[in-house]
């Protein structure tokens, strides 16, 4: 992992994937230490973001170190038509590591392959989002004890949400069953579905969101985003068959958790935020102590 | 009485002759090795009999000898194609077509959002499956598929 980019999810192993949750465990217990004293670390977000970038540069700043860098693209040169590669090589000489967030597909990729530094993928258009799922990972063991073997749903927008296509890829590797729920517009693409099958996972597919969930130990939500739809009447359709709330919780597992990368629109009603099975808030903490396991591990720290 | 053999489309002294095009794909293969844009002499036939193809498609381009780059673009459309080497009338080196397993700087990427359609970066590509071609960009990790593969012209 040293001095390594981490542009997608499937650039780790699974044991790379254990090592950063290890760490991130460490830094759940003790977050605030002296380690990144002296680093700089730029944070290039060129679309916007909340806990994304503040969750890297507050894991930054509890370890000591500096940030630099910028929120919306509108203040740098990228206004007067830089390109990104000499945007990305001119950051290169004054920072240890760039965190980066771009509406381009690939743009994480190619600038890993131009910096002279390590750049972590902070998202990339609908592509790659690898430190969402190595922390989702993150709060799947600490609320279940184990990755392994887990039965994982998935509801809303299947086709087009990264997280969810990331963290079937990574969970894949700890023999997850899954069940998918969305509309049918919105199905897991079949490019998942053949590589379930190819490595014999089990998965199912539903189009109402009813009592199935009582076997699920892990619910993801995710955002069924207004823009996917050419009718403006079918998105409301979908939007409002696909919500989650507080009395559908009554006959799920104890131990079951409910996760969403957030944010959410209306997807998950606010009377389940007071459920103990809603974990999304503590999950957005957890991105802390998962983005100072990655940092330190890529500068060689840790 | 032995049949004469004779040439529909007529020999080159030096230079190169792609054989065994599906007849359909002709103008593809002129149109992605840039022959409508050059100066040389090139004669073609299209339809004529194959006991391969049923309907096959050939082309002579004289004085040219077709770098990597521009086989491999071949390939990539018509990957049942012979080419031969000519020099003095003679046939000094056949070759066959391969697709590789990687892909760099012949083909656009599918994807709209993907930086290579953005920015001046050269595609590259992880070859999925042969035949039918299956693609994933390096970048953006999408897939382009045989029958939406846009390739990008020789110049």
């Amino acid at each position: 992992m040293q001095g390594k980019s981490l542009v997608s999810i499937s650039d780790y192993s699974k044991e790379d994937y254990l090592r950063i949750l290890d760490l991130a465990g460490e830094f759940e217990k003790n977050p605030k230490q002296n380690l990144l004293q002296g680093y700089v670390v730029a944070t290039l977000f060129f679309e916007p973001s909340t806990r994304t970038r503040l969750s890297f540069e507050s894991a930054v700043n509890q370890l000591g170190g500096r940030i630099i860098g910028f929120a919306g693209a509108d203040s740098t040169s990228v206004t007067k038509g830089e390109t990104l590669r000499d945007t990305i090589k001119t950051v290169s000489n004054y920072c240890d590591m760039i965190v980066m967030r771009h509406p381009l597909e690939g743009s994480a990729r190619f600038a890993s392959e131009v910096a002279s530094v390590p750049v972590i993928n902070a998202g990339d258009g609908a592509n790659q989002h690898p430190t969402q799922t190595l922390l989702d990972m993150y709060s799947i063991r600490k609320t279940q004890h184990t990755l392994d073997d887990l039965n994982i749903f998935l509801v809303g927008d299947l086709k087009y949400g990264r997280t969810v296509h990331s963290l079937l890829m990574a969970m894949s590797r700890f023999r997850s069953t899954f069940n998918f729920i969305s509309p049918p517009e919105l199905k897991m693409p079949e490019e998942y579905k053949i590589y379930l099958d190819s490595i014999g996972l089990k998965y199912y597919e539903h189009i109402d969101f009813t009592e199935i969930i009582s076997k699920a130990d892990i619910v993801y939500m995710t955002r069924v985003q207004k823009e996917r739809f050419s009718d403006p009447i079918e998105y409301e359709r979908v939007k409002n068959a696909y919500i989650l709330r507080n009395e559908m919780l009554a006959n799920t597992k104890e131990t079951m958790k409910i996760l969403h990368p957030l944010p959410r629109v209306n997807e998950i009603t606010e009377d389940v935020d007071h459920n103990t099975k809603a974990y999304y808030f503590t999950q957005t903490r957890n991105g802390v102590f998962t983005r100072q396991a990655i940092i330190t591990s890529i500068l060689g720290i840790k | 009485m032995k049949e004469k053999k004779q040439l529909v489309v007529s020999a080159i002294k030096d230079g190169t002759v792609i054989d065994h095009i599906p007849a359909k794909l002709l103008f593809n293969v002129i149109s992605i090795l840039g022959l409508d844009h050059i100066q040389n002499q090139i004669t073609f036939g299209s339809n004529l009999d194959s006991k391969k193809l049923g309907s096959k498609a050939i082309i002579k381009v004289s004085g040219i000898f077709f770098a990597k780059e521009d086989i491999d673009r071949i390939a990539l459309v018509a990957p049942q194609a012979k080419i031969n080497i000519i020099r003095d009338y003679g046939v000094v080196e056949k070759k066959t077509v391969e697709v590789h397993d990687t892909i760099e700087g012949i083909v656009r990427c599918v994807n709209p959002k993907c930086i290579t359609n953005n920015e001046d970066v050269k595609t590259k590509f992880d070859v999925i499956n042969k035949y039918p071609v299956r693609l994933k960009c390096h970048y953006c990790e999408k897939i382009t598929n045989q029958n939406n593969m846009e390739i990008i012209s020789s110049s």
